[in-house]
C-alpha cells in the first residue's frame, strides 16, 4: 500500500459523505407507516388473538399488571366528569318520576329489601374489551317501573346519574325486559364507586355503556331521548353484536 | 509575542453541533410529545383516570397536541441547517453496518462503534418514531372523525393506537434514559456546542 494518496490513507476506511449513503431512515420511516397500516387491517384478529392470551394470563398475573396492558382484561375506569361525589347508605337516593302514576324515592336499604336477581353474564364494551361471567345482583328495572305505574303515553325511560353529567335511555320495552337490573352488586361484592357504586343500571344484552354508573334518576318520558354518549356518536339501541358495526357474540 | 497571539486564538475546543432551528424543533416537539403522553396516562391508567375525569377535556387537549405534533418538524422544513441533518438522519453509509451490528452484539468498544454526526441508533430512532408519530395521527383521526370512516375502522385503529402508544412509550423512556446518561449530547442540544473531545469521542467520523 505504498502508493496510497496520503489523504486518503489519513483516514482508513473513510466512509463516503452521508449524503451518498443509503436512505434507510427513508425505509424505516416508511416501514412503520406501512406496519402501522398493516395493523389496522388485521386488528379483529390481532385483537381476539391477544385478548384470548392475555385474559388467561390476567387471571394468573397477582401484580395486576396485565391489567394496564391494552385489552388486558378486566374493567376499565371512565369518568366523563371531573370528580365524583361519593354515596353510601346514608346519602344516597334513587327517585323514580316521570309520567308515572306513583313517583318514588328509594334509599340504598329500600333497594336492599326488594326482591333481588342474580345474572352471570360477560360485559361487553364497545371499545373492545369484555370481561366473561361477570355476576350482577339487583332489582329488575322492571319491578321500579311497575310500583311507580307507568302511564299509557310513556314510550322510554331516562336515566340520570349523580356525577352531574352522564345520562342514558331505553325504550320502555326494553327497559321492561328480564335482564335488566338497578344494580347493587358486581362480582359478589357491593359495587365500589370506581365502578359506580353504590347503585348502577346493567343493561345485559347491550354495550356497556348503556349500564350507567352512580344512577340516581328514572325519568319516564313519552320518547327517547339520547345518552352522554348517544350525542357523541354512539348507537341508542346498543345490542352488543348488533349495533356500532361491531359484530361481538351476544351477551344476552 | 507569538505566545501572547497563539493565546488569543486559542484552538477552538468547541464545535458546533445545533443551530437555533434544530434547538426549537426538538423543544417544541419533545414538549408536545409530552403532553401527548401524559394525557394519554391520564385516558388510559385507571388510577390516573379516576383522579382526573374530565374524560371529554383530556381528550381534546390530547387531540390537539397529537395534531399539532408534526408542525415543527414541517416549519423547520424552511431552515437550510435542519435540512441537512435530515439528510445526515436519512443516509446510512457502511459505518452505520458496523454500529448497528456492535450494538446488536452489546459490544461497547469505541473502535466498533463508527459514526458521523448521528450514529446509526439515533438515525434509525428519529426515522421510527417520525413513522409511528405518523401512525398514531392516522388512527387518532380515525378515532375522532367517527363519521368519517365505518365504526369497525374505529375498532381497529384504537387497537393499533393503544399498543403503539404503550411501544412508544417504552422507546421514548430509552430516548430519554440515554440522554440522562449523556450530559454532553444534552447541553449540545442545549447550547448547540459540544467539545471537540467529546465529538472525537463520540462522533469520530464527523467532520463539523
Amino acid at each position: 500500500m505504498e502508493n496510497v494518496n496520503p489523504e486518503q490513507s489519513e483516514e482508513p476506511g473513510e466512509p463516503q459523505p452521508p449524503e451518498r449513503g443509503t436512505p434507510v431512515g427513508r425505509r424505516v420511516l416508511l416501514g412503520t407507516i406501512g406496519l402501522g397500516a398493516l395493523g389496522v387491517v388485521a386488528a379483529p384478529s390481532l385483537q381476539r388473538a391477544l385478548e384470548g392470551f392475555l385474559g388467561a394470563a390476567a387471571d394468573k398475573d397477582p401484580t395486576g399488571l396485565t391489567g394496564l396492558l391494552p385489552n388486558g382484561g378486566g374493567f376499565r375506569y371512565y369518568s366523563v366528569a371531573s370528580s365524583v361525589p361519593h354515596k353510601n347508605a346514608t346519602n344516597y337516593r334513587l327517585t323514580v318520576d316521570g309520567l308515572v302514576d306513583r313517583p318514588k324515592t328509594y334509599t340504598l336499604d329500600d333497594l336492599r329489601a326488594l326482591p333481588q336477581t342474580k345474572l352471570v353474564k360477560d360485559v361487553q364494551c364497545v371499545t373492545g374489551w369484555r370481561v366473561p361471567d361477570t355476576p350482577f345482583e339487583g332489582v329488575r328495572l322492571s319491578r321500579l317501573l311497575d310500583a311507580a305505574g307507568v302511564r299509557a303515553k310513556a314510550g322510554a325511560v331516562r336515566f340520570t346519574c349523580f356525577d352531574g353529567t352522564y345520562t342514558e335511555s331505553l325504550t320502555l320495552d326494553q327497559a321492561r325486559r328480564s335482564d335488566i337490573l338497578v344494580a347493587l352488586r358486581m362480582q359478589n361484592k357491593d359495587i365500589g364507586h370506581a365502578h359506580g357504586g353504590p347503585v348502577r343500571l346493567y343493561v345485559a344484552p347491550m354495550y356497556f355503556y348503556k349500564s350507567a354508573k352512580w344512577l340516581s334518576g328514572i325519568h319516564v318520558t313519552e320518547k327517547v331521548e339520547p345518552g352522554y354518549w348517544e350525542h357523541l356518536g354512539y348507537d341508542v339501541d346498543a345490542w352488543v353484536g348488533r349495533s356500532n358495526g361491531r359484530d361481538d357474540d351476544p351477551t344476552s | 509575542m507569538t505566545l501572547r497571539a497563539e493565546a488569543h486564538t486559542p484552538p477552538a475546543t468547541e464545535v458546533r453541533r445545533f443551530g437555533p432551528a434544530q434547538k426549537w424543533v426538538h423543544r417544541t416537539t419533545a414538549a408536545l410529545m409530552g403532553v401527548c403522553v401524559v394525557t394519554a396516562a391520564f385516558l388510559y391508567v385507571p388510577e390516573l383516570a379516576e383522579l382526573v375525569g374530565r374524560r371529554e377535556l383530556v381528550v381534546r387537549i390530547h387531540e390537539c397536541a397529537g395534531l399539532a405534533l408534526p408542525v415543527p418538524v414541517l416549519a423547520g422544513l424552511v431552515s437550510r441547517a435542519f435540512r441537512a441533518d435530515l439528510g445526515h438522519l436519512n443516509r446510512f453509509g457502511p459505518h452505520d453496518k458496523v454500529w448497528l451490528r456492535a450494538a446488536l452484539r452489546r459490544d461497547k468498544r469505541r473502535s466498533q462503534r463508527p459514526a458521523a454526526k448521528f450514529n446509526a441508533g439515533q438515525k434509525i430512532y428519529a426515522a421510527w418514531i417520525a413513522g409511528a408519530s405518523l401512525v398514531m395521527l392516522g388512527t387518532g383521526l380515525i378515532m375522532w372523525f367517527t363519521h368519517l370512516t365505518p365504526i369497525m375502522w374505529r375498532t381497529s385503529a384504537t387497537f393499533v393506537h393503544d399498543w403503539l402508544a404503550l411501544t412508544i412509550g417504552i422507546v421514548l423512556a430509552g430516548h430519554i434514559g440515554m440522554a440522562l446518561g449523556d450530559p454532553e449530547a444534552r447541553s449540545g442540544l442545549r447550547t448547540g456546542k459540544v467539545s471537540r473531545e467529546w465529538a472525537q469521542r463520540e462522533h469520530p467520523l464527523w467532520r463539523p
